[in-house]
């Protein structure tokens, strides 16, 4: 279990290698892979069960579906780190014959565990293997994660209405909400709000948090521990606000780096940015290294 | 006997749950007409209501199989291809061991008109790769598909079943020796000898109009005789079975309660299209067309797929 400071070092190294990733597959979306990219290092550092490193995979472990397929390169960072992916396979994201496909691919690549990318889908995988689990009495929760402009799709809500129906307290949906899509801020495109209120009203147990904030990111996950240890009959869905881009300042919040990559000069500039970050973040993971 | 292919299914699997612990079922609340009422009563732990949500439950199935279930979903062909995107993401491309059970085939359903007809669902499902699309022309047909699709299918699966009832065509199958294979064509009818011989591939309800049309062909005293194969795998395609039934026949024809377009005659078409030479083929279906409310008879002389429409067409 990594501490949040810890966490939050390891999520900086995350976003340089999601610019440099995108930067030589030249197309992709950094937006939405800097926004949740903190919400993925907790799940897969500090909360996910049996998923220790590719070597060790457990056959009760948990599963995490991103429905948010476009995200995917903050996905390909972390199973690098898990060891499911070279460090330097990263750079083919995107080429051709990788299996690095530009929205994940479960074929290509079972660790992923449902190819998404057509927005609105995940949900419905992560239930369906919410279900298997819980019929067979197996303790894998599933944890899902999907963007706020995909929560537009309508089978999103289908989902909605069924799972609690299910009882499926071993479900989790995280919702990335950067409050930005391609054609604008999700408030204009098409408003969401009230989040809350509508998710209770179809009968999850919400949580809203900073999705920047690794106390709250933990807080929000042990929460979900508790609840799906007690073996409730709601499932979970945390609202993280996050900022589209985050952590690199011309990016955040500009809805113009959704699916456009930064040229060479850009990335330099965005790597600096960020190692500067990564050096304190650093100094406060480890104070005592730190201190001279 | 005649039965349903939908009734045939419904009992098939409602078996096969006692066998297979792995499978479950979901419906989005037609299960009294798709028949997996009948498992539903039977394991109902196993059975899952999905509720008029048809993507979803799509996308549960697929989930479902990725934990080690073997899920067959249900509903009309027509509201089941109809999420074609999630068919295509979550269940083809995902390589989903999910078996796709689309009922209400064709304008046979008759009465409630065109929304609730799979017309184009073969199509749908053909042009999806490692997606088997299966059709039986008979309850008998539908056992053996279902044994097929349990026992050694991997990988996802469109089965295509009819509401009303077809005729026992195994039995005629039977007297002319052939043998049943999955994947393969199916020899039902012979033509008679000595006469200019048409070559008949038939599919789902289709079959039984080929056999009858045949029939009524021979009694007239026609010149030409029809020998009727049956399809009942739509993909993968028999291929070199149809080839090497064509090839010295006069003539071609194909049957089918589905369009044209992209249906049993498409895979005909295209097979017979790659030979240097061919008979000429004529394609007896639903053609560019919507369905409509009927007699189900009715609707087959209209769109000139019956036995009766059939000969009066070879005969022009």
């Amino acid at each position: 279990m990594k501490s949040s400071s810890e966490l939050a070092v390891l999520s900086q190294e995350f976003r340089i290698q999601i610019i440099d990733m995108l930067t030589e597959a030249k197309s992709g979306h950094p937006g939405g892979s800097l926004s949740m990219i903190d919400l993925l290092t907790g799940l897969w550092f500090s909360t996910m069960r049996g998923v220790e490193s590719a070597k060790n995979l457990a056959a009760d472990r948990d599963h995490f579906i991103l429905s948010k397929g476009h995200g995917v390169p903050a996905l390909y960072a972390i199973l690098a780190k898990k060891g499911f992916i070279d460090v330097e396979e990263l750079m083919t994201l995107r080429k051709t014959g990788s299996r690095l496909q530009g929205h994940p691919d479960r074929v290509r690549m079972p660790i992923v565990e449902a190819s998404t990318g057509s927005l609105g889908q995940g949900l419905s995988v992560a239930q369906g293997m919410a279900m298997a689990l819980k019929m067979d009495g197996k303790p894998g929760r599933v944890f899902c994660v999907l963007g706020d402009g995909e929560i537009q799709e309508g089978q999103i809500w289908e989902s909605a209405l069924s799972a609690p129906k299910f009882g499926l307290s071993n479900l989790c949906a995280i919702l990335d909400a950067n409050g930005g899509q391609i054609d604008g801020p999700v408030s204009e495109v098409m408003p969401l709000e009230p989040l809350r209120a509508k998710w209770e009203s179809f009968g999850w147990h919400v949580l809203e948090i900073d999705g920047h904030d690794f106390d709250a990111i933990r807080a929000a996950y042990s929460e979900f521990d508790r609840l799906s240890a007690e073996k409730g009959k709601k499932p979970v869905f945390i609202i993280a606000r996050t900022v589209k881009g985050k952590g690199v300042s011309f990016m955040e919040n500009q809805i113009g780096w959704h699916g456009v990559v930064p040229k060479i000069e850009e990335r330099d500039r965005a790597r600096g940015e960020l190692n500067t970050k990564l050096s304190e973040l650093r100094k406060l993971s480890s104070p005592l290294k730190g201190g001279n | 006997m005649s039965k349903s292919t939908r009734q045939a299914f419904g009992e098939s699997l409602a078996a096969w749950g006692e066998k297979n612990k792995q499978i479950v079922v979901l419906d989005a609340d037609l299960a009294k007409s798709t028949k997996s009422e009948i498992f539903a009563k039977k394991f109902p732990e196993r059975f899952f209501e999905m509720g008029i949500s048809e993507a979803n439950m799509i996308g549960a199935a697929a989930g479902l199989s990725f934990s080690g279930k073997l899920p067959f979903l249900c509903s009309f062909g027509a509201f089941i291809t109809g999420r074609y995107d999630t068919i295509r993401l979550s269940v083809a491309y995902s390589g989903a061991n999910v078996r796709l059970i689309g009922t209400h085939a064709g304008v046979g359903i008759g009465d409630d008109g065109h929304s609730q007809m799979g017309l184009e669902d073969i199509t749908l499902m053909r042009a999806l790769p490692t997606m088997g699309v299966f059709q039986p022309m008979d309850a008998r047909e539908t056992e053996l598909i279902m044994d097929y699709l349990v026992e050694k299918w991997v990988g996802p699966a469109y089965v295509r079943l009819t509401r009303q009832n077809l005729p026992d065509l195994m039995a005629v199958s039977a007297k002319t020796g052939a043998k049943w294979e999955a994947g393969k064509i199916l020899k039902i009818r012979e033509a008679v000898a000595g006469k200019k011989k048409i070559v008949a591939f038939g599919s789902g309800a289709g079959t039984a109009e080929a056999v009858k049309a045949a029939d009524l062909l021979d009694a007239e005293g026609s010149p030409f005789s029809i020998a009727v194969y049956n399809v009942h795998s739509l993909k993968p395609f028999d291929e070199a079975g149809v080839i090497a039934v064509s090839v010295d026949a006069e003539r071609v024809i194909t049957v089918e309660d589905h369009s044209v377009i992209g249906g049993l005659g498409s895979c005909v078409a295209e097979t017979l299209a790659g030979l240097d030479r061919h008979p000429r083929l004529v394609k007896y279906g639903v053609q560019d067309l919507f369905g409509e409310s009927g007699e189900a008879d009715e609707l087959y002389d209209l769109h000139g797929i019956s036995a009766k429409a059939i000969v009066a067409s070879l005969q022009r």
